[in-house]
This record gives C-alpha cells, structure tokens and sequence, in this order.
C-alpha cells in the first residue's frame, strides 16, 4: 500500500513542477485579459446547423466582468450554443481556484501552443475539465475544448487580429454536440413533395458550429446591468 | 294563325321509362291552351322541354317560329313561367325578386313596373316583405308576377292553381282570361283538373302515360262528345211532357223519374234555364255535367283515371 | 356577363350563410391571438424545447409573424368547410330551393350561368381570404410586434430575418388563394349532382379531411400517394417560408392545383349543360 502511493507521487510529481512554470502562463493571459473590464462589439453570428437554415444576422455582443455576457440582435432572434457563451472565456479566468494541469504542447494555426487543462476547483461547478490551447508568445488562447456537465462538450476555435493585445478576438468558431431535432408531421403539417429528402439530419447526435465574427469592440465603457437581463 | 308553339313527334326516356312519348301539337298565337293530365302522365316532363330543362330523346320543339335547340335565348326571352311550386329566394323581398329574375331576362325594369305587376297580383302592400313570410297562394301570385315582369309573349303555367284557395284559383283564373283576351298572350296551362282548364282553355291536349289522348279545340271536343246537362224538377213527368212539346225536346238524351239528362252547348244552358222558368217548370236543380270528364272516360283505359278527373 | 354576376354576389351576400364564415374565421383568429396573447410563452417554450436542448435562443420569438404563422396554419385546414359551405350550396342549393328551374328558363346559356356562379364563388372565397388575411397579419403584427420569424419543421428549424418577411406573406396567400379556390371548385362539381347543398358540403369536407389524414400522416405507404393528393399540394403555400424558397416545387404544386380548378370546373360545366333539370 505505502509502496503504491510512493509510486504514484512519483508520477504526479513531476506534473506539479510543470504546472508551477503553466501556472504562470495562465495568470500572464489572466491579466492581459483583465485588461478588459467590459466591452461591446457588432457581431456576424453565422449558424452552421445541419437542420436550422437562419440567415447570418447581426448582432450586438456586451460582456462584462467577471461574467455577464449577452447577445443581442436588434428586432429579431439569435441562436447561440446553449451554455457555450455564458462558459465565455473571460468569466471562466475571472474565476479563481482552478487547478492547473499540463498536456504538453502542440502546433496551431501555425504556431506553437501550449495545451493547458483546468479542473474545476469544487464538484458544484458547471464545468468539468476545459483545456486551453495557450500561445505563449503572444499570451492568446487559441483554441479551448471545454466540457460541461449539462451541455456537453464545446470546441472553440479563437482568431486574432487588431484586439490582440486585449486578447479579444475577431473571430470565434464554436463547436459542439446538437441532439437530433424532429417533431412529428402531423403536428407541423408539412408539404410533402414526394422527393428522397437529402439525408441532411443524420440519425443521433451531430456536430454544430456556429461562427461569430467581431468587430468595432468598444472597450471599457460603463454598460448598464440591464442589458445583461431578459435573456429570453 | 301563327303557330307559337310546334312540337313533333316529342319524345323523353328515363333509362326505360318512356315519360313523354311521340307526342306532336302545336299552340296558337293569343289561345289560351289547356294541358290535361293527370300527375305522372309526362306534362312536367313535356313543360321542362319546352322550357329547355329537359333534353329530349327524341323530336323538335319551335316555338314563335325558331328551333329551340338553336335560338334558345331568343325564345326564352319572349316566355316566361311557373314551374310546378313557385320556389323564390325565401331570404329576399318580394321586389328583389321580381328584380332579379328581370334583370335574368335581360331586362331592367323599373321600380313603376315593379309596383304595377305587384298590384296587379294583390302583393303592392308586401312588396318588401321577405318571401319566406308569405303563404302559398302569395307566392304563386308572385310566381305569375315574376313570369309576367319581361313582359313575354308566351307564358307557360305549370299547375297554376295548385295550392290555392277558391278566391286563389278564380283569380288565376280571371288573370290567365285577362292575359289571353286583353293582352293577347298566349298561355300553355297544365292542370289535372278538368274543370278548371274547360273554363279558360280556348284549345285543350290531353296527355296519359306520355302519350297524346286527343287535342282540339275546346269546343270541338266538347261537341263531339256533347255537354250533359242533368235537370231535376218537382215533377219530371209533367217536365218531360212540357219539353216535348218544346223545341228543345231533341236535345233529351234520356229521362227516368228521378231526373233527366239533356245535351246542351254551354251558352244554351241558360236559354234552357229561362224556358223552364218560363214553362212554369218547378226547378229543383240543373247542373252541367262535365262533359269533357264522360269525353275522356271514353277515351282512358282504366278506370282509376275516373277519380283523377273527377272534381 | 358583369350583370349574371351581380345576380350571383347579390344572393350570396344577402344570406345569413355567407357571413357565418366571416365570423368563424374572426373568431378563430382572434380566439388563436388571445390564446397566445395570454400564454404564448408557454406554448412555445413547450414547441421548442428539443430545440433547447442545444441552443440558446435569445430575442423576440413570439412575433406577430410567428402568430400569423400559426393561424394560417391551422385554419388553412378548416377555411376549406368554410368555402364549401357556399361553393357546394351554389348550384344543389338552388335545386333545393326550387329557383334552380325558373332560373334556367331564363335566356342566359347554361355556361355563362355556371360561369358567373363559380366566378361569384370565387369572389367570395377571395373575400374570405382577404378577410382573413387582415385579421391574421396586420392585426397580430400590431398587437405582437414584429421579429425574425422562427419556423419549426418536422426536420428543420428555419429563421427568416424579420425584413424578409412579409413579402413571404403576400406569396403564400397568393397561393392559398389557388389552394382554396381548389377546394371550391371541387365543391362546385360536387354541387352539380346534389339536389340539397348537405350533400357536396359533406363530400367535399370528406375529401379533403381523407386526403389531408393521409396527408398528414407520416406513414411510407402514404407517402407515395401523396405527391398525387392535391391536399398535399395545397399545403405548399408554406413553401415560401423555406430558405432558399423551392420555387420549382411550388409553381409546380399551383401549376398542378390549377389544372385541378380546371379540370372541376370544366367537368362542373360539361355535366350541367346536359343535365336534365328535374329538381
């Protein structure tokens, strides 16, 4: 028994003199990040959903510290990944106490990321492991897959151009797991036109993305916690 | 005279009943022309043609000169009709349908002539009462005012009389006789009672089973047959003895105690009348008998005609 | 011609009958308003829940083009009872009532009658519709605002952007104009051989409640007949609420329903030029 747990130190440990050298890294990004105390941004929300057609549609995007977050399309309807930007990366560094675990390194977008996993630091947390894709020279999180306990897991992909020194980005690529969608025709009532409908809604659980593109952030100014509220 | 209505060798089958049956008369200009036959006997049938809402199997109809086939607007703008019941839109006034059923006729008339035809039939005070608020004999008498509005020449009376009280059916009457003798309209009239085309009726068809019984004039047929005339009296003895004597005494057809029989033209019935009166005769009655009713005994096959006829 | 049709409007719109129509359809729109003026959330909240699932969906849903959705979508389905009420009465009923004889003595030729009876029963039908048309659409956009409008299929979720819309509207009316005028038609010819105006009023509502069941019915066996339904291809109006619109797809469903229009009233008007009047 006292051998086993030797053994096992023995393993982790190593982990843990990493994660000193990790741990810095995070609260570099942290506080690139913490520049930014709100911002409003125009945003194109393009949904790529095997059985929704919507058209692009523009919206306007606020978020606020530590984890107020919201879109919003003028007169109209927007569909977002459900939990996926309420998990918004922001919030999820605003909020102390994750554990850090290093995965090692790998290539993207053409440069070189450090892939860094954070545990939850209580069991009542939505969240059950995000991992970060970090590029350490620029402190920018490329990419993050992070898994939740009620919405399953969510792939980021982050693009950046002019907010990078804010570690905001252009463009954010979402992926995640949709449930098959049907109701019964004879509740909907459709128009039946007699052709092999094209297999578009594949049977069980499909990958959905949803790309939003920003632009026009305007950074750190006051915005009203109304916004934030009715999220219907 | 014109013929207004030619009909040859008319024919009509329903799968294998043979409803009218080469059946050929032809209508004078201005007569008021009696369609007899009792119901079933194809004078519906034989009207709906005339009036186009049957096709024949079989034959021609002219009417005022043209094939009906091939000038049937023209012709029916010059009829008008009843048809069996006058069914009218129930739901509208009296004036909005004789204005509807004008302007049908390609005619528009006007609110003057509404009125005249409406007093004309008696209806000037429901004029916009709704149809479904009048009784049978009101709408037959809007019937005739719709058929007569177009002022047409030939007005076709199917079972005018049918429903109507007594004061009903002598006003039919005298408007069918105005209509003929005034106005010069020629009238096709269908009944199933004798009586009542023998009154108006200038030339008569008699119908059975689709099939022409005889046709002529009133009078004509009438002579030929004779018009019975039963007199009773307190004392047909010494009556019989009296007219013997008289120059009536051909016209005895035969006599017992109980009454005697006499052939008589119509217009001499009440020539005989003042003679009896005359002669000190004590009348207890004198009736015509229907003449036309003993004509077609002789001329149906069954009996049970009889009562059809007899009224 | 103008003067046969007069006639015909006229006695339409002097019965009680013909307005019966007009006050179901308000009633049901407006009964279909309250109900989502009152609880609308919960209706739909309840509709998309397989939807949220996996999304959030933030902004205005209930929409006076979602409501308007929802009307034409369930009463395109009774709105055809409602025209055959009058279609089928248009000739069996003036058998029933006895004019249908004395009308046909008159000097007007049986076609151009029957032309002006289906041209005044497709007045009223578009009436009706226009009616309808106004009480759904500029009535629930004032009282329920206008958005994108969210459209749940049996295997797609479509949202249009709430300015590419209305146009939409006018199209899909447009063919519920020709899908209604279908069921009146049928109505018409059926009317033909009646003598009482029960009789087409029940087989009409019985076609097209059959076709619409084997419609609606998501049965394999039935869907091979049902490019063949024309109750199928009525239901095409929503057609212009797909994104890209099928155009193809829907000129040939109105194409189609057009020949059915046709191809009743040609049959309607051939079988009473011969038919012998004996009502």
């Amino acid at each position: 028994m006292k051998y086993m747990l030797v053994t096992l130190l023995l393993i982790v440990a190593p982990f843990f003199l990493f994660a000193q050298k990790e741990e810095e890294l995070v609260k570099k990004v942290k506080s690139k990040l913490n520049q930014v105390n709100s911002y409003e941004a125009n945003g194109i929300i393009k949904i790529d959903v095997s059985f929704i057609k919507a058209p692009n549609s523009p919206v306007r995007v606020y978020y606020k510290k530590p984890d107020k977050f919201t879109v919003k399309k003028e007169g109209g309807i927007s569909i977002l990944p459900k939990g996926g930007f309420s998990t918004n990366l922001n919030s999820l560094f605003m909020t102390d106490g994750y554990t850090i675990v290093p995965a090692g390194e790998t290539n993207l977008q053409g440069s070189k990321v450090k892939i860094i996993k954070l545990l939850p630091p209580d069991e009542s947390s939505n969240i059950v492991v995000a991992t970060l894709y970090i590029d350490e020279k620029e402190l920018l999180i490329k990419k993050s897959v992070i898994t939740t306990k009620e919405s399953g897991t969510y792939e980021m992909i982050m693009l950046y151009g002019k907010y990078s020194t804010l570690g905001l980005p252009d463009k954010i690529d979402f992926i995640f797991s949709v449930k098959d969608y049907k109701l019964p025709k004879g509740v909907t009532i459709e128009y039946e036109s007699g052709e092999k409908k094209s297999s578009a809604a594949r049977p069980g659980n499909q990958k959905g993305k949803i790309e939003i593109t920003y632009s026009n952030y305007v950074i750190n100014k006051e915005i009203v916690d109304s916004v934030f509220e009715n999220n219907k | 005279m014109p013929a207004i209505i030619r009909v040859q060798h008319l024919s009509k089958q329903f799968g294998e009943i043979n409803a009218v049956d080469d059946l050929s008369f032809s209508v004078d200009k201005g007569e008021v022309y009696g369609f007899l036959g009792q119901n079933g006997a194809g004078k519906s049938t034989t009207i709906r043609m005339l009036l186009t809402l049957i096709q024949p199997t079989g034959g021609t109809i002219e009417i005022l000169g043209l094939d009906l086939q091939k000038h049937r607007n023209e012709i029916l703008r010059q009829t008008g009709a009843i048809i069996e019941k006058p069914d009218l839109y129930k739901y509208l006034t009296a004036t909005e349908n004789l204005r509807l059923f004008a302007s049908m006729s390609g005619v528009k008339v006007s609110g003057k002539r509404i009125s005249e035809q409406l007093e004309m039939v008696g209806l000037a005070d429901r004029a916009n009462s709704k149809v479904k608020t009048f009784s049978q004999g009101m709408k037959q008498r809007l019937g005739i005012a719709i058929a007569l509005i177009h002022d047409p020449q030939l007005i076709v009376l199917d079972e005018p009389t049918n429903g109507l009280d007594p004061q009903g059916i002598a006003d039919v009457r005298n408007l069918v006789l105005h209509l003929s003798k005034n106005l010069g309209k020629t009238l096709f009239v269908s009944s199933h009672l004798l009586s009542e085309i023998e009154q108006v009726a200038d030339s008569m068809l008699i119908i059975d089973k689709g099939k022409k019984m005889a046709e002529g004039k009133v009078f004509e047929l009438f002579g030929s047959s004779g018009s019975i005339v039963e007199l009773k009296t307190n004392d047909n003895n010494e009556a019989i003895h009296k007219i013997m004597q008289s120059s009536w005494q051909n016209l005895i057809d035969k006599y017992d105690t109980d009454k005697i029989l006499l052939k008589l033209n119509k217009e001499d019935i009440a020539v005989f009348a003042r003679y009896l009166v005359d002669a000190d005769i004590a009348i207890q009655s004198l009736s015509a008998r229907h003449s036309l009713e003993d004509y077609f005994l002789t001329l149906t096959t069954s009996n049970q005609h009889v009562d059809a006829f007899k009224n | 011609m103008w003067t046969l049709l007069k006639i015909e409007l006229f006695k339409i719109f002097r019965r009680p009958r013909t307005y019966i129509a007009f006050a179901a359809i308000a009633a049901i729109i407006i009964l279909i308003q309250l109900a989502f003026y009152s609880d609308g959330e919960n209706f739909l909240q309840f509709g998309m829940q397989s939807l949220k699932e996996s999304f959030d969906i933030k902004g205005k849903i209930l929409s006076g083009y979602l409501v308007c959705f929802i009307i034409l979508q369930t009463l395109l389905i009774h709105v055809p009872l409602l025209i055959a009420l009058v279609a089928g009465d248009s000739i069996a009923g003036e058998a029933n009532m006895g004019t249908l004889r004395l009308l046909l003595t008159k000097p007007v030729s049986r076609t151009r009658f029957m032309f002006a009876k289906f041209l005044a029963t497709l007045i009223y039908t578009l009436l009706l519709l226009l009616f309808m048309a106004i009480l759904s659409l500029p009535v629930s956009l004032s009282v329920f605002g206008s958005s994108d409008l969210i459209i749940m299929k049996s295997e797609m979720v479509v949202i249009l952007d709430s300015h590419d819309v209305l146009w939409r509207y006018f199209a899909a009316f447009g063919f519920a104009a020709i899908a209604m005028t279908t069921v009146a038609s049928l109505a018409f010819l059926l009317s033909v051989f009646a003598e009482n105006s029960i009789g087409p009023i029940v087989a009409t509502m019985s076609v097209v409640i059959l076709f619409t069941i084997l419609t609606t019915m998501d049965i394999p066996l039935f869907n091979a007949v049902k490019p063949f339904l024309f109750t199928n291809h009525m239901l095409n109006w929503k057609g212009f609420f797909e994104e890209p619109v099928n155009y193809k797809s829907i000129f040939k469903s109105g194409l189609l329903l057009m020949g059915h229009i046709i191809m009743f009233v040609s049959a309607a008007i051939f079988v009473f030029r011969k038919k012998d009047i004996l009502s």
